[in-house]
């Protein structure tokens, strides 16, 4: 398991370095987005107000409060990427995202699309989100006010991680090989307890 | 005709209850929203510390890290440990010696979940199920959730609260099973379902179990089961049994913290259950993320609050 450190914008070079269990940190521009702003991208068609090439994209909607009229952070964590999955081959292939960062994993579909365009899926430790906090420098730009607290929020991170990669861009799916162990010894544990 | 109405009327003691008794109520619920969010309960402090300890792959040992210098950020600089403010829960028991209007007992219960979002500020998760409207308050039609009970002889009023997060509150599973379903088939269906869960809710997990009820008692049930204090017992003997091989069982799955491979995956199994219906056998699973966050308060009223968990 290898240790990595990237500044944002990502290249294709970066993210096809990595693979499951090494461990990232990241600095520079990560920017925030997750149910509320995604359907509005792919469902009712308004295309981002911001340029995601490279981009790494991270499940959230932060507590913030607003300080001389700026937004600032009062913690801001990490959501379940699942629910986001369907927006994957959209965020790749028309958008140029190279990193999702989320928690508790995300599809095999969502592997293989990894794969083919070349980005990686990076798990933050979900729920530790006041050591993530900490990691913020700045909020630099709110999008889509209205969807509060679902708009898209461009943080600046330093030294944002310890990361695990997840899914690598070589078809490696790290929680889903960790299900699949789990389905089977489940699988043998009931037929041991009677159950099936 | 009247008469029994008269008598009725005679052995009600009318008295007025002071307004600052409502604020009271009104301020410690507020504070119990924010504080809830940045101090973990000690017993599931304990819980993770000893996970923490035992683990044997890298990975989860670097999760629990961040679990555990996320808790003492909490403590230590009262900071919020999650940034999901959840679904506010509160679960009232008053004690039968008390006197006042229940009414204005939940408009303050409401306003404290108000101000605590406002003033500190925390985020609003609470939307309209079919517009998607956030008021910006945590609050909205049936929310904050109040579940109210009675305690006998008692002069005190109860207030447990949880800010229950969405990424374990999503994991929640009901059924209908049959008699002939039997306990085996309660076993099938909690394991089938928190194993199925995997990643997502955050482990290791506090699982929630409802036995019995009707189909509501039952899913209530399971969440009033992941208050419990961590790893705590069922008192009837054959369901703490129950609870103890469920443990076990998910233990060694191997989902681990934040489903990433590990040797903890539940912190904690806990039952609860009611009678049911001849034809039923129901049962529910309600799943608490490792930082199982609850609080409590207790105010009697001479205006005493005692925090607890």
């Amino acid at each position: 398991m290898a240790e990595f450190r990237f500044k944002t914008p990502l290249t294709e070079s970066d993210v096809r370095q990595l693979r499951v269990g090494d461990s990232v940190l990241l600095d520079g521009v990560i920017f925030g987005v997750r149910d509320g702003n995604l359907i509005r991208v792919f469902d009712k068609k308004v295309a981002p107000p911001c340029d995601w090439k490279g981009a790494a994209l991270l499940h959230t909607a932060p507590n913030v409060k607003k300080v001389d009229g700026k937004y600032v952070p009062v913690c801001v964590g990490t959501t379940t990427s699942m629910r986001m999955d369907r927006f994957t081959e959209g965020l790749l292939r028309d958008y140029g995202v190279r990193a999702i960062l989320g928690k508790g994993g995300m599809s095999l579909r969502t592997a293989e699309l990894m794969k083919q365009y070349g980005a990686v899926y990076l798990s933050v430790t979900g729920g530790a989100a006041a050591m993530e906090t900490l990691q913020i420098e700045e909020i630099e730009q709110v999008f889509w006010e209205d969807l509060m607290p679902e708009c898209i929020w461009q943080f600046r991170f330093k030294g944002f991680g310890p990361l695990t990669v997840g899914i690598d861009a070589h078809g490696g799916n790290l929680q889903m090989d960790v299900q699949a162990q789990a389905n089977s010894k489940a699988a043998e544990l009931m037929k041991k307890m009677g159950l099936v | 005709m009247s008469r029994g109405r008269t008598e009725l009327t005679n052995m009600v003691t009318l008295m007025e209850v002071a307004q600052n008794f409502y604020d009271l109520i009104e301020t410690t619920c507020r504070d119990l929203y924010i504080q809830s969010l940045k101090e973990i309960p000690p017993d599931v402090v304990e819980a993770i510390k000893r996970a923490a300890a035992r683990e044997t792959k890298e990975v989860a040992k670097r999760i629990f890290s961040h679990y555990l210098r996320s808790i003492e950020l909490g403590q230590k600089e009262n900071m919020m440990v999650c940034q999901d403010t959840g679904i506010p829960i509160y679960w009232v028991e008053i004690g039968g010696n008390m006197r006042f209007d229940g009414a204005k007992l939940t408009q303050a219960i409401v306003r404290g979940t108000e101000r605590a979002t406002r003033e500190h500020p925390l985020r609003s998760s609470i939307v309209a199920p079919l517009t998607r409207e956030n008021r910006q308050t945590s609050t909205g039609e049936g929310i904050p959730i109040i579940h109210y009970d009675f305690v006998a002889d008692s002069d005190e009023i109860d207030i447990l609260f949880m800010p229950k997060g969405s990424g374990s509150e999503n994991m929640s599973f009901m059924k209908m099973l049959v008699p002939a379903d039997g306990v085996n088939g309660i076993k099938k269906f909690v394991l089938e379902n928190v194993v199925g869960a995997g990643a997502k809710p955050c482990p290791p997990m506090v699982v929630g179990v409802g036995i019995g009820g009707s189909s509501d008692l039952c899913m209530t049930l399971a969440k009033k089961a992941t208050t419990r204090p961590v790893g705590s017992k069922n008192p009837d003997p054959k369901i703490a049994a129950i609870e103890q091989e469920l443990f076990d069982a998910i233990n060694s799955t191997g989902i681990g913290p934040q489903g990433l491979g590990g040797d903890t995956t539940a912190l904690g199994v806990h039952i609860e259950s009611a009678w049911t219906h001849i034809t039923c056998n129901p049962v529910a699973v309600n799943i608490q993320c490792w930082r199982a966050e609850r609080r409590r308060a207790r105010i009697s009223m001479d205006g005493q609050v005692k925090i607890g968990f």
